[in-house]
């Protein structure tokens, strides 16, 4: 099961370092990771998304709770928290397909950031499986390049880690 | 006050009270050593042969004094010469602050002469790396790395200066702040509130809990680890074994924890443990760990440990909980604490029944053979004729088993062995950092041939600080415990594992301006201790053993706890 964890930490050199050797001295795969300023600009918020037994998830929570540069930890619940992500896609377009390729970004609310003759970028920022879909409608043009951020996540209602 | 950034680093090691360091110079850290030579008179230096010697002999004297260790190295070759010492004192949560120095900012990143990312190869063995690079921030970083290194689960941090930060024109605003004062101070307030450096509350009714799961077991054992000696909760530990009157299975860090010939001693507990205390945790219906993380050495398969038993873990960390075997029930806190509150009230029991049926089967066997050297034997020996507060420092492998098994520790700092990382080579480090700290104690170095000839240069140190040292070489002329393995596992191919070479350790001693013995005997191994005893200087007693001795009793790694593979 994908789980979502969110890191508040000191923004200083070598933070991310030490995180990330947590999770791989374990053989642990990041799926994503995500990391920027907060309000605060001397704490960041780090987001991973890891795909991994609970009981690990909990061994790794416990273990970043023991960094001195980690301030909170907290592994998002289920369907209780806002997670978006935003892509960036470069796709072949032509006169014939550049129409049919707008009607698609409209449904899902994509922009245009780029065009040229032979190809168009578009920017989309949605959830990750919205995201996959998006990225799955649009291979029949021809997908040149894609990027995306990882997923970043906040915890629903008033509450805040 | 201004004062230079070195001498605010002096101040700060003065802060915490510390009056012994152990380390080696070179080019980076020169400006540190100038310094430290106006403060000789405050702080004493211990110059080893080798970085690792030094770390190995700050944690050592950490481990053996109870106070935090000091190490000091230079960039590069030094700091990565500290690695294996920084990661044996991470393993077994000793409290050292390891202190480089690096290149300057103006050649950091440039593959300059000595460089090297220090804190990036320090970060996986070490509670926290600071790397310096303004030195207004040294106060505030030698005192959080002070507490961190010495506060909740103890451990190892690492400070790297850059080289400018202590050049001599360097100068901070500083104000002296002893250590329990400096605890509350600002830099230390966002630490607290973030890890609770502060003692954790314990939750009393988590207390009330496990005071109802002993008044139902019937077959309670208890198992005595390293969180025990690291909060010196000796006593408090001897008294609730007593009120529970429930055998106590030791652990290798346990060691010291608990009265070594106490009644309800079962023994050592797992891969080498005693029949009764692996039979007792197969048997029992309550299982107390006190501040003991069930190493793959200790629950060698944690599907079949004490199966029929609630199992309850008392820890400082909450990261230990659940992490490799799973607990029926436990509490957070520091070891003392917590068995303080729990002896509060709790009433005397009795398990005759059960205790005569686990405690007669520890009684190992020693062989009455007389002509023929055997490490019980010499165990022995050595235990006779020995102070019962005399500290041993271990090597690594048959001859660290032997003393562990044989040997009677009775407070926390008696026994000094590297039992998480398994460090080769720890033992005379750790012993020269144990007699500095306790001048007034006996100290004895038990090796085996293969350990001892890692690190034997630090003889030189030995004999320069006049250290009254004794080295005991288990010499079987082979790496026992990987040949014992051999033999038992791979079909008696013995790769590479037969030491048939020198040096002459009698002469070795000789050469280093000690004294040099040699036992083929049980009587000679007396003599030797005797004369060892009263020659005045470090002594070194090279006892030929044969190499098919093995260690008695042996459960396979992974295998049921009583599934013995030798008896």
């Amino acid at each position: 099961m994908k789980q979502t964890i969110s890191v508040l930490v000191e923004n200083r050199a070598g933070v991310l370092n030490r995180i990330t050797g947590l999770f791989s001295r374990r053989a642990f795969n990041i799926e994503s990771l995500a990391v920027g300023p907060t309000d605060d600009p001397t704490i960041s918020r780090i987001t991973i998304i890891v795909d991994n037994g609970n009981n690990m998830v909990e061994q790794v929570e416990k273990q970043l709770n023991k960094l001195i540069e980690v301030i909170k930890v907290r592994t998002l619940e289920e369907h209780h928290h806002i997670s978006r992500e935003l892509m960036i896609l470069k796709v072949t377009a032509n006169a014939k397909t550049r129409q049919d390729i707008v009607t698609i970004c409209s449904i899902y609310g994509a922009k245009i950031a780029d065009i040229s003759p032979t190809s168009m970028t578009v920017e989309v920022s949605d959830t990750p499986d919205r995201l996959d879909t998006f990225q799955e409608m649009m291979r029949p043009f021809s997908i040149l390049e894609v990027v995306r951020t990882g997923v970043i996540a906040l915890q629903k209602g008033s509450g805040k880690i | 006050m201004k004062i230079r950034a070195t001498q605010a680093i002096m101040e700060c090691l003065l802060e915490q009270e510390v009056d012994t360091i152990f380390g080696y110079p070179g080019g980076t850290i020169l400006n540190l050593y100038d310094e430290l030579y106006h403060y000789s008179e405050k702080i004493t230096h211990v110059l080893t042969a080798h970085e690792q010697g030094a770390a190995h002999a700050a944690d050592g004297y950490a481990r053996a004094t109870g106070k935090v260790g000091v190490c000091f190295a230079t960039s590069g070759p030094g700091a990565t010469n500290l690695t294996t010492g920084i990661a044996t004192a991470y393993l077994d949560s000793s409290p050292v602050v390891f202190i480089t120095c690096n290149v300057g900012e103006n050649l950091l990143g440039k593959d300059s002469f000595q460089e090297v990312d220090s804190t990036g190869i320090a970060m996986p063995i070490t509670k926290a790396a600071f790397l310096v690079r303004d030195a207004q921030q040294i106060p505030d970083i030698m005192r959080q790395a002070f507490a961190v290194a010495a506060n909740g689960r103890p451990g190892p941090v690492l400070i790297d200066f850059l080289k400018n930060v202590t050049a001599p024109d360097q100068m901070i605003d500083y104000e002296f702040i002893p250590w329990r004062e400096n605890r509350s101070c600002a830099s230390m307030r966002s630490l607290n509130a973030s890890h609770q450096l502060k003692n954790t509350n314990i939750n009393q009714q988590d207390v009330d809990t496990l005071r109802e799961m002993i008044a139902e077991a019937k077959r309670p054992l208890l198992i005595c680890g390293g969180g025990v000696v690291r909060s010196r909760a000796h006593n408090e530990f001897r008294t609730f074994a007593e009120k529970m009157d429930a055998p106590v299975a030791i652990t290798v860090m346990g060691g010291g924890g608990f009265p070594g010939a106490h009644p309800l001693t079962s023994g050592m507990i797992g891969m080498h443990g005693s029949r009764a205390s692996n039979v007792a945790v197969d048997e029992c219906d309550l299982l107390i760990a006190v501040g003991c993380r069930f190493s793959d050495r200790v629950a060698l398969d944690p599907a079949t440990f004490a199966k029929q038993a609630k199992i309850v873990q008392i820890d400082i960390d909450r990261a230990e909980i659940d992490k490799n075997v799973l607990t029926d029930h436990h509490i957070i806190g520091s070891a003392r604490r917590v068995l303080e509150m729990l002896n509060e009230g709790l009433p005397q029991y009795d398990h005759t029944e059960w205790k005569q049926h686990i405690l007669p089967l520890r009684a190992p066997s020693v062989a009455a053979d007389s002509a023929h050297l055997n490490p019980q034997q010499i165990m022995e020996t050595i235990r006779l004729n020995t102070p019962e507060d005399t500290i041993v420092a271990t090597d690594v492998g048959q001859h660290q088993m032997w003393a562990i098994k044989h040997l009677h520790f009775n407070y926390p700092g008696q026994l000094l062995t590297s039992g998480g990382f398994g460090t080769m080579g720890f033992g005379l480090g750790a012993a020269i950092g144990a007699q500095v700290g306790n001048p007034g104690k006996r100290v004895i170095h038990i090796a085996g041939d293969g350990c001892f000839r890692m690190n034997c240069h630090e003889l030189c140190t030995v004999q320069h600080y006049n250290l009254p040292i004794i080295s005991v070489v288990f010499n079987n002329g082979t790496l026992g415990m990987v040949r014992q393995w051999q033999n038992l596992i791979y079909g008696s191919r013995f790769s590479q594992t037969t030491l048939d070479r020198g040096p002459d350790f009698v002469k070795l001693a000789e050469a280093y301006g000690l004294h040099g013995y040699r036992a083929t005997c049980l009587q000679e191994v007396e003599d030797c201790i005797r004369q060892a005893l009263a020659c005045g200087t470090g002594a070194v007693i090279d006892c030929v053993l044969d190499m098919d001795e093995m260690v008695r009793p042996m459960v396979a790694a992974g295998s049921p706890i009583t599934k013995f593979l030798l008896d």
